[in-house]
């Protein structure tokens, strides 16, 4: 940095926060992990409301010709429902864990660029608590999560408006984030930990945050273009005064197929995490499940307009897309072989983690395999914007994503926390999520190709949808039963005492298990060398001349931990600078709706956040 | 599977944190401009007539002098990193002043150029296209004069050296980047649309 030339006195209008406990500490932390615990916490309770929402929406199917929703506040209800769960759930939450593990699991103190962290988290949480504004200040975005114009343009109502706003500046949030755990990556790595001995999740992570650099810049054009449009009359999408339509629909899934992945594969990498650890082996074929990873990232960027094979973009594209689209499924297939691999001969067990793993893999192969479905595109003709494209997402998405989620909590619980979730409530929460799960999109499958349209706000009796529909939103409500049972799991588990007896329970393979539970501020006193890939699992376990494992005994190990010395570590002081600067963000956004002063005064306060955090030294002396 | 050439000290990164960091960034926004681009492109290939007769053509002449005054302040600002490295500090600051002071020239140059053209915002897609492009590379230009000025007031209190610079390296790259925006948008609107 700059500063190391030489550091000047403090100075500034604001006293620099240096308090690491309390209340306060929690606005101006700019510890990796204390982020990752905020963004772990909102992004949850964005996933009630987003579940919420979902209850609605099947109350409201429950029955044809029902009332007890109108067509507009469906549609905001559902546009809702996709945005949180995608951008304020799924998103942040991988945020969560990228945050909190990456830097132990590579042995790194923190991130790169630690008060560019807070600020991403802030911009993340006021930009969602934005788009929530919008259902007291003339109704929630309406036109669906992906607002095609020029309905999306044209609705008299201010919905769009924040649709557009809300998600350039939680767009914002990814792209910084996403730059600074890059940098974490590349730069911050442990002595040793060269880019093949990094577990699976930090290469997922390394993936995703390159999807995030490369495809969040698409939307963000896309929505700026509808925002001038919506509220500057400019003819973007308007095909009255020689604009596109179509270029919407472009833009969009250009970002928002490699956003499906974005989404994914987080999960991914917790699955490759869990599965080791819980079979007693090796990943199957590290090399090759990290580098079907990179491929899905490229090709994520050539299947866009499988998503626009209705639109009449003729047989020429619509065949190449086709094309890419069932060559993208080569890459996940080989993946969840290697689960299998890993899975096969092991030592098995199957502990909440490994369920809740296994239960990923096996769902996303069913919404995997409906999705090559998808790249015939006759077949797609049919499906097109029906429940069978609804059932389908939510089998990769929840099934894929939601289920390798929870195995990620379920399994570093104990690493983040010092208390272990209980056992028995978490298999009984995986039962019923299971079981909840299938019975929600299952018959949706059915549903969509007996003819129900996506996104229609009832159906008359006639049609034959009743029964399937009843049982879809029963199965909604076991999902909701199954969230409530980890929700009391969880206040059970932090009303034991903190402390584990074991700070291994799970006998893991990576690093961040060789610090203690919660790790110290410093995550490791003396930065760990690397020499193989699962490095923690080769300090304990060794071979002897048949081949079999014999547990290497404490402390004989040659690079056991060093003794303490953790207070002559420097860190980051932390800073109210990043708060700020964000704070002018979603100020700036309500200023575009409703008064150019409000622009200006926010566009003040994020340039004096600026500019405090580049004069303040990172390390106050 | 003990490597015995494992290093006990973390490797050198070949790329400084803020510097990769903003390289990430500039490629971050190569995409947001490249959708733009792309946007340009396929409304102009679908258009019946380009540009559309109802616009005042453009005029090429201020044009070509923020053509100038951009790329010169690329130059200054790599002059100033040159002179950064030797351990040149008065050239340096020179230098930066002399790259801030062209940004702020070519802002002042576009807005009169904008009161000039006779047509505005709204006017067709055409406008549309011109002033949203043409206006984010501005606020571009101005995040830049902004970020470039931060780096100058760093440097006149001596924390710019030889050794560290990275605010300065990264500020160049982000310059250079907004410089190279320019000359797109410039061949774009000016050289390859028929007069």
């Amino acid at each position: 940095m700059a500063t190391a030339a030489s550091v000047p006195a403090p100075r500034g209008i604001i006293r620099r926060p240096t308090a690491t406990t309390g209340w306060l500490s929690w606005f101006t932390t700019i510890d990796h992990k204390k982020i990752g615990l905020l963004y772990g916490f909102s992004a949850f309770a964005f996933f009630i409301i987003g579940g919420l929402e979902a209850l609605l929406i099947r109350a409201q199917l429950a029955k044809p010709d029902n009332t007890l929703l109108n067509a507009d506040q469906y549609n905001q209800i559902f546009t809702m429902h996709g945005l949180t769960m995608i951008f304020l759930f799924v998103m942040p939450m991988s945020a969560a864990f990228f945050n909190y593990m990456i830097p132990l699991m590579i042995g790194a103190r923190d991130v790169a660029f630690p008060r560019l962290n807070a600020f991403s988290y802030w911009v993340f949480l006021l930009g969602g608590l934005f788009l929530y504004s919008s259902w007291f200040l003339g109704g929630a975005p309406n036109g669906g999560w992906f607002g095609y114009p020029p309905n999306s343009t044209t609705d008299p109502t201010i919905g769009m408006t924040f649709y557009a706003l809300g998600l350039i500046i939680t767009g914002l949030a990814s792209s910084a984030g996403a730059i600074n755990l890059a940098v974490t990556v590349v730069n911050m790595r442990a002595p040793g930990m060269t880019l093949f001995r990094m577990p699976v999740f930090v290469w997922m992570g390394l993936v995703v945050q390159f999807l995030l650099v490369f495809a969040l810049p698409i939307i963000t054009v896309a929505l700026f273009e509808m925002l001038f449009d919506r509220r500057w009359g400019t003819h973007f999408f308007d095909p009255t005064a020689g604009g596109r339509p179509l270029l919407w629909q472009n833009l969009f899934w250009l970002f928002a197929h490699p956003e499906v992945y974005i989404l994914i594969l987080p999960a991914f990498g917790i699955i490759s995490e869990i599965l080791p650890v819980f079979s007693r082996k090796p990943l199957f074929g590290y090399q090759f499940v990290v580098f079907s990873g990179i491929a899905i990232g490229f090709i994520g960027f050539g299947v866009w307009a499988h998503h626009m094979f209705a639109v009449g973009l003729g047989p020429v594209a619509n065949t190449a897309f086709g094309i890419t689209t069932a060559i993208i499924a080569v890459p996940t297939g080989i993946k969840i072989f290697n689960w299998m691999g890993t899975m096969y001969g092991g030592d098995i067990h199957f502990d909440t983690p490994m369920l809740m793993a296994v239960g990923a893999v096996a769902m996303f192969v069913i919404g995997g395999l409906s999705g090559v479905t998808h790249a015939v595109v006759p077949s797609d003709y049919q499906q097109t914007d029906t429940y069978y494209v609804v059932a389908h997402f939510h089998y990769v998405l929840f099934g894929g994503a939601v289920f390798g989620l929870f195995g990620g909590v379920f399994y570093w619980w104990p690493k983040i926390f010092a208390r272990q979730l209980d056992e028995r409530w978490g298999k009984v929460q995986f039962w019923i999520m299971l079981i909840g799960f299938n019975l929600t999109f299952g018959p949706m499958h059915i549903l969509g190709l007996g003819g129900m349209i996506r996104r229609e706000y009832t159906y008359p009796a006639s049609l034959g949808l009743t029964f399937w529909n009843q049982v879809s939103t029963v199965g909604a409500y076991l999902i909701a039963l199954s969230t409530l049972v980890f929700v009391v799991n969880a206040v059970k588990t932090q009303r034991t005492a903190k402390g584990l007896a074991n700070e291994d329970p799970w006998d893991a393979r990576t690093l961040e298990w060789t610090t203690s539970c919660p790790p110290p501020v410093y995550n490791f006193e003396e930065i760990p060398v690397v020499h193989s890939i699962d490095e923690f699992w080769h300090r304990k376990y060794a071979e002897d001349k048949e081949g079999r494992l014999i547990r290497v005994p404490a402390g004989a190990s040659d690079h056991a931990a060093a003794d303490g010395h953790g207070g002559a570590i420097h860190l980051p002081t932390p800073s109210f600078w990043p708060l700020i600067a964000a704070v002018g963000l979603p100020t700036i956004a309500y200023g575009v709706l409703y008064s150019w002063w409000l622009v200006g005064a926010g566009a003040l306060v994020t340039v004096i956040g600026f500019m405090g955090w580049a004069m303040e030294p990172p390390v106050a002396e | 599977m003990s490597d015995v050439t494992t290093p006990r000290e973390r490797a050198r990164p070949e790329m400084s944190g803020p510097v990769l960091g903003m390289v990430l960034f500039v490629a971050s926004e190569a995409m947001f401009f490249a959708a733009f681009f792309a946007g340009y492109f396929t409304i102009r290939a679908n258009a019946p007539a380009w540009p559309p007769p109802d616009v005042p053509h453009l005029k090429i002449d201020i044009a070509s002098v923020l053509t100038v005054v951009l790329v010169a302040s690329s130059v200054a600002v790599q002059l100033s990193l040159r002179a950064t490295r030797a351990g040149r500090r008065r050239p340096a600051l020179w230098w930066l002043g002399a790259t801030i002071a062209l940004g702020v020239v070519f802002l002042g140059l576009q807005l009169y150029d904008y009161s000039q053209l006779g047509f505005g915002l709204k006017d067709g897609v055409f406008g549309t296209l011109f002033y949203v492009m043409t206006g984010i590379h501005m606020a571009h230009v101005v995040g830049g004069v902004a970020f470039l000025a931060l780096v100058f007031s760093q440097g006149v209190r001596g924390r710019l050296s030889p050794t560290h610079h990275d605010p300065l390296a990264a500020g160049a790259i982000y310059w250079d980047f907004v410089d190279v925006v320019w000359l797109c948008l410039f061949t774009t609107f000016y050289l390859l649309t028929p007069r």
